[in-house]
């Protein structure tokens, strides 16, 4: 179970969000939609402190952690706990698809490397790369990449993997792919929170759609009756305007 | 003007040859301990770490901004009359030691520079996966800095392999010291420097060739 409790960020003076509640159960899959700058991102990255919150509490499976008061320790517990993907991959330029993958095993789970090894191929052939395991990031698509990035996230056997945009700064002929791997990996039960813009994506895979605006969470639900009844004025106004664009 | 002794010039080869071990010798421990001190300062530096940050600063300040021969003279005939317990340093040790803490100087910043140079994202990918701070420096941003920072890195020691022909100075005879002395005693003044000279360059042009390989062997991974 994942819980967020009064989560406040702010930067210098300006608040990006001030009490921010979330809850999900294991396996459940939540998508994270609203417009640009409203700290959709800022609070995936709030969960594994790769932003510091200013307040609140975070719950992650057996861990609890207070935001005001965390010690590194419980830092590094928290970021065992969950797996992050990030928008631009953000690969180990030096490492090899496998290696990127296997990384984590060697150096944070201490496994041996050939372990660690053997756990990256079987994950490199659930994303479909088997064939990449000694390609450098350099030489692989953006899709590839995301893949291998999602493949990383995979290997932390975290009890959340946040997504931040993982699609946005994919070339479109890339998305499909890296879409089609999340949702393998929702079908499998992954617990995931997925900030995206994919609307489809949330409409098909999410069992909640979160909608925030200006550092607010304005309303939550399933996505049949988020996209067909939404209540609040504001989440009207963000979907007719980004459905619109993309029509789902 | 006196036409060149090339039978003179010939002998010489094999007798200097035999100081090149010493030179480089004390070239390749001054690289290696300059490149951990190096790296220990420029670490400090990116990290800011409190209080030795000052101190690496200062540091590098001070080994920069004075000549390698000062600081020769001072370690190996000035430092003995206040710490007494360095009386017994000899002109080798007296060497490396200060082409240790000049190049380290230098070579620090430019190894900061490689590290800051390091995208951003890479670091967070690597903190989201649980890894410390050390972890992070250790496995992810310093091979990558090592590849940035190489070439510069194989400059500074071309830089000090001739400048271990300082240590003559400090009466240590190695390359230069040995010329030095046979020149002295034949009063061929030309071709014996003349022969050092090529032998300093043939060794900085092998070197050459090692760089290259070097940096293509570093670059690898980042070939589409």
């Amino acid at each position: 179970m994942i819980e967020l409790k009064g989560i406040r960020k702010q930067f210098g003076d300006q608040v990006v969000f001030d009490a921010i509640d979330l809850k999900l159960e294991r396996g459940e899959i939540i998508v994270v939609v609203g417009p640009s700058g409203t700290g959709k991102s800022t609070l995936l990255r709030c969960i594994n402190f790769l932003e510091r919150p200013d307040a609140g509490q975070l719950t992650v499976g057996d861990l609890q952690v207070d935001a005001t008061r965390a010690t590194q320790a419980q830092i590094l517990a928290l970021r065992r706990r969950t797996a992050f993907v990030f928008q631009n991959y953000a690969l180990f330029a030096n490492k090899t698809a496998l290696q990127n993958i296997a990384e984590g095993m060697i150096v944070v789970d201490g496994l041996s490397k050939r372990e660690a090894h053997a756990r990256a191929r079987k994950i490199l052939e659930r994303i479909g790369l088997a064939d990449k395991a000694d390609a450098y990031p350099a030489s692989l698509s953006g899709g590839q990449q995301q893949r291998v990035g999602i493949g990383r996230a995979m290997a932390a056997n975290a009890e959340v993997i946040l997504f931040d945009e993982p699609t946005s700064a994919l070339d479109p002929q890339w998305v499909e792919e890296v879409l089609g791997l999340m949702k393998q990996l929702a079908a499998e039960h992954q617990t995931m929170i997925v900030v995206t813009h994919e609307m489809q994506f949330a409409r098909e895979v999410a069992d909640r759609v979160v909608f925030m605006d200006e550092g607010r969470i304005i309303e939550q639900a399933p996505p049949a009756t988020l996209f067909s009844q939404p209540r609040d004025e504001r989440t009207q106004r963000f979907l007719k305007k980004i459905l619109a664009a993309n029509p789902a | 003007m006196h036409a060149l002794n090339v039978d003179y010039m010939l002998g010489l080869v094999p007798i200097l040859l035999s100081y090149l071990p010493l030179t480089l010798g004390m070239a390749a421990a001054g690289m290696l301990c300059a490149l951990v001190l190096a790296s220990l300062l420029a670490v400090i530096r990116v990290t800011e770490l409190p209080g030795l940050n000052v101190f690496a600063k200062l540091f590098i300040s001070f080994f920069r901004g004075t000549p390698l021969l000062v600081q020769l003279f001072l370690f190996y005939y000035g430092l003995p009359q206040v710490l007494t317990f360095l009386v017994s340093i000899n002109g080798i040790t007296a060497t490396i030691l200060g082409l240790t803490l000049h190049f380290s100087a230098y070579m620090a910043e430019s190894i900061r520079a490689a590290i800051v140079g390091i995208d951003r994202s890479q670091t967070e990918a690597a903190l989201s996966v649980g890894m410390t701070q050390g972890q992070l420096m250790r496995r992810i941003v310093l091979p990558q800095a090592t590849r940035v920072a190489t070439p510069t890195l194989m400059n500074y020691f071309i830089d000090m392999i001739k400048s271990t022909s300082l240590a003559f100075t400090l009466g240590v005879t190695e390359l230069m010291g040995a010329t030095q002395k046979e020149a002295a005693s034949s009063f061929l003044y030309f071709e014996a420097f003349l022969v050092v000279a090529v032998i300093y360059w043939v060794v900085v042009e092998a070197l050459s060739w090692v760089q290259k390989w070097l940096e293509q062997r570093l670059n690898r991974a980042y070939q589409r």
